[in-house]
């Protein structure tokens, strides 16, 4: 809690990269938009979702982007491990595990607090087709926020494995390919309905599928009741998973652990 | 107490030769080279003892200090502080160490000092009334009140070695290590820090292990030293009576006006100067008395002074004896 709170005031300090990270944002919805507007022009009946569910899906996407992206996060954390800093982390009664958790979720959340807003409110605010819709009923919209929690919890999960990976390489992009990976088939460059049948099945069914790709759909009312709830349960599970997985997988590489130079 | 028997520890080190060629081949077979940074290195260390920790660059004091605070894990051997294994038992442990890494920051970079200190203390739940009563003697003693809103990223370097050493004490621990804690530090900051250190370890008992390469450290703080080299504990023993079996020497300056003066048999040059010469002799076969009539026959002496061999020659004198 405290880690989270001094994350928080550290990260609420960088206005200008807010304001830059939410133009960029702006930028990219309308670009996404305007090339599915193109396909949907020219073949309506061959779009796996209704233009609307993907203009919704787009806007919260770059709302929320902050919570459920796998990558621009953890580089604080990283750099501990490269430049042996992680040696005063170490010296201290938590659990390392927990205390890179936390800290990035903080920072994901201070992110996201910082930008959300605007992204939001032009979104509601811009014309048809542009607009984003709101959720067709409450409690869609109360399964949506359990599935980003969740989201936020399992991508962390996830960024811990590719910090641990760190320890290995000493390098801050070795896990970049790894990431960039987990985004794509998260559903962060084209929606899971997009893909090809079989592919979509198993990506869905995989950890990547229980990331953005639950949350944004369920917004939009594209999966909704059992399969929605099914869903939710698919993220506790690899939740679970990924968090004993990271536990042991930190547990060895302690042993090992080499703090670089000094 | 602190009890260390017979720990080991390897590392392995990537190598190649210069050149891109090289770097090539590098990726495909890489060769190994392993450096043995410990060698069945012992000691017990009492509480409330202060201890200096010496050696040259890559002597292996760093990881002795990661070892002890629970930081690696050694290859084998022993380790008990206060009942507890570093390694084995590390959340338990660090509970009562207090760490500061000359080199690094335990402050977060672009917070106030002051939050950097609140979380710590959120970390270590540490009870309010001792933190207060804690944290008012650090600022008092560190002379802190000026600084604690600055964020860490705009301090010296001396502002900020006050405010880790600081940190490391704020959950009262029992042991405190301290890696190199004067490291690029003014003539003011590191006499500050030395006195802090030592009224610490007078007024709570608070054993005190440290690492340095400034001599003065040593000599204004510590009364045994541990002198490791290429991974092994050479020497432990009080400077005092290092000083005494390293030599028994004498130093002798003098300003002078006039020609350059010549030595006698006894005394050999230590350096010369414009004006100045610095000799040294035994007091056993020249008298100092006699040492300083020798020269002052030959030339107009404007000032003199006499001293023992220094703990910097000394540590000098112990590297080239033990050829590390």
């Amino acid at each position: 809690m405290a880690l989270f709170r001094i994350r928080f005031s550290a990260g609420l300090q960088y206005r200008a990269a807010a304001i830059a990270g939410i133009s960029t944002q702006f930028a990219w919805g309308f670009m996404e938009i305007l090339a599915f507007m193109a396909f949907y022009r020219s073949n309506p009946a061959a779009f796996p979702m209704e233009f609307s569910h993907l203009v919704s899906y787009i806007w919260v996407q770059q709302a929320f982007l902050a919570l459920i992206m796998p990558w621009g996060v953890g580089g604080k954390v990283v750099e501990t491990i490269v430049n042996g800093n992680i040696s005063y982390e170490l010296a201290r009664p938590m659990s390392l595990y927990n205390r890179w958790f936390f800290e990035t979720i903080a920072d994901r959340v201070s992110r996201f607090i910082l930008r959300c807003a605007p992204i939001l409110i032009v979104a509601l605010v811009v014309p048809e087709p542009f607009r984003m819709t709101l959720p067709p009923s409450l409690p869609q919209l109360g399964m949506f926020a359990a599935a980003i929690l969740l989201t936020l919890c399992v991508v962390t999960a996830f960024c811990i494995l590719d910090y641990i990976s760190v320890f290995y390489t000493m390098s801050r992009f070795s896990g970049t390919i790894f990431v960039i990976t987990a985004d794509f088939f998260a559903g962060g460059y084209i929606p899971l309905p997009f893909f090809p049948e079989p592919l979509r099945k198993v990506v869905e069914l995989s950890p990547f599928g229980a990331m953005q790709n639950l949350p944004l759909r369920i917004y939009s009312g594209d999966i909704a009741g059992m399969h929605a709830v099914r869903g939710i349960a698919l993220q506790i599970f690899w939740l679970a998973v990924m968090v004993i997985i990271g536990k042991m997988l930190m547990k060895y590489s302690l042993k090992r652990v080499v703090a670089q130079g000094g | 107490m602190i009890r260390l028997s017979n720990i080991n520890k390897t590392f392995r080190v990537a190598k190649r030769k210069s050149g891109f060629g090289n770097a090539v081949k590098a990726l495909f077979s890489r060769e190994y080279e392993k450096i043995r940074a410990l060698q069945d290195v012992s000691f017990t260390i009492n509480d409330g003892e202060m201890v200096g920790y010496i050696g040259p660059n890559g002597a292996g004091k760093s990881t002795t200090i990661k070892i002890m605070c629970g930081i690696l894990t050694p290859d084998s051997g022993e380790c008990d502080i206060n009942g507890s294994n570093p390694w084995k038992q590390r959340l338990r442990h660090v509970r009562d160490i207090g760490v500061v890494f000359g080199q690094r920051s335990q402050l977060w970079w672009d917070v106030p000092v002051i939050d950097s200190f609140d979380l710590i203390r959120d970390i270590y739940k540490i009870d309010e009334n001792l933190y207060r009563r804690n944290l008012d003697e650090m600022i008092a003693l560190l002379d802190l009140s000026e600084i604690l809103k600055t964020p860490t990223r705009s301090l010296s370097l001396g502002q900020r070695m006050r405010c880790e050493i600081a940190a490391s004490l704020l959950h009262s621990p029992k042991i405190l290590f301290l890696d190199e804690p004067t490291i690029g530090l003014d003539a003011v900051s590191k006499i500050a820090v030395r006195g802090f250190i030592k009224k610490i370890n007078a007024e709570h008992k608070t054993t005190v292990i440290l690492t340095t390469h400034d001599m003065q450290d040593i000599e204004a703080l510590t009364e045994r030293i541990l002198l490791i080299g290429k991974g092994r504990i050479l020497l432990d023993g009080s400077l005092t009576e290092l000083l005494k079996r390293s030599s028994a020497n004498k130093i002798l300056v003098v300003d002078y006006n006039g020609n350059v003066p010549s030595l006698n048999e006894h005394m050999s040059l230590v350096e010369q100067k414009d004006g100045q010469i610095s000799v040294t002799f035994d007091p056993v076969e020249l008298s100092v008395s006699n040492a300083i009539a020798h020269i002052s026959a030959q030339v107009e002496v404007l000032d003199v002074s006499v001293s023992g061999i220094s703990a910097e020659q000394m540590v000098a004198a112990l590297y080239e004896e033990y050829r590390i």
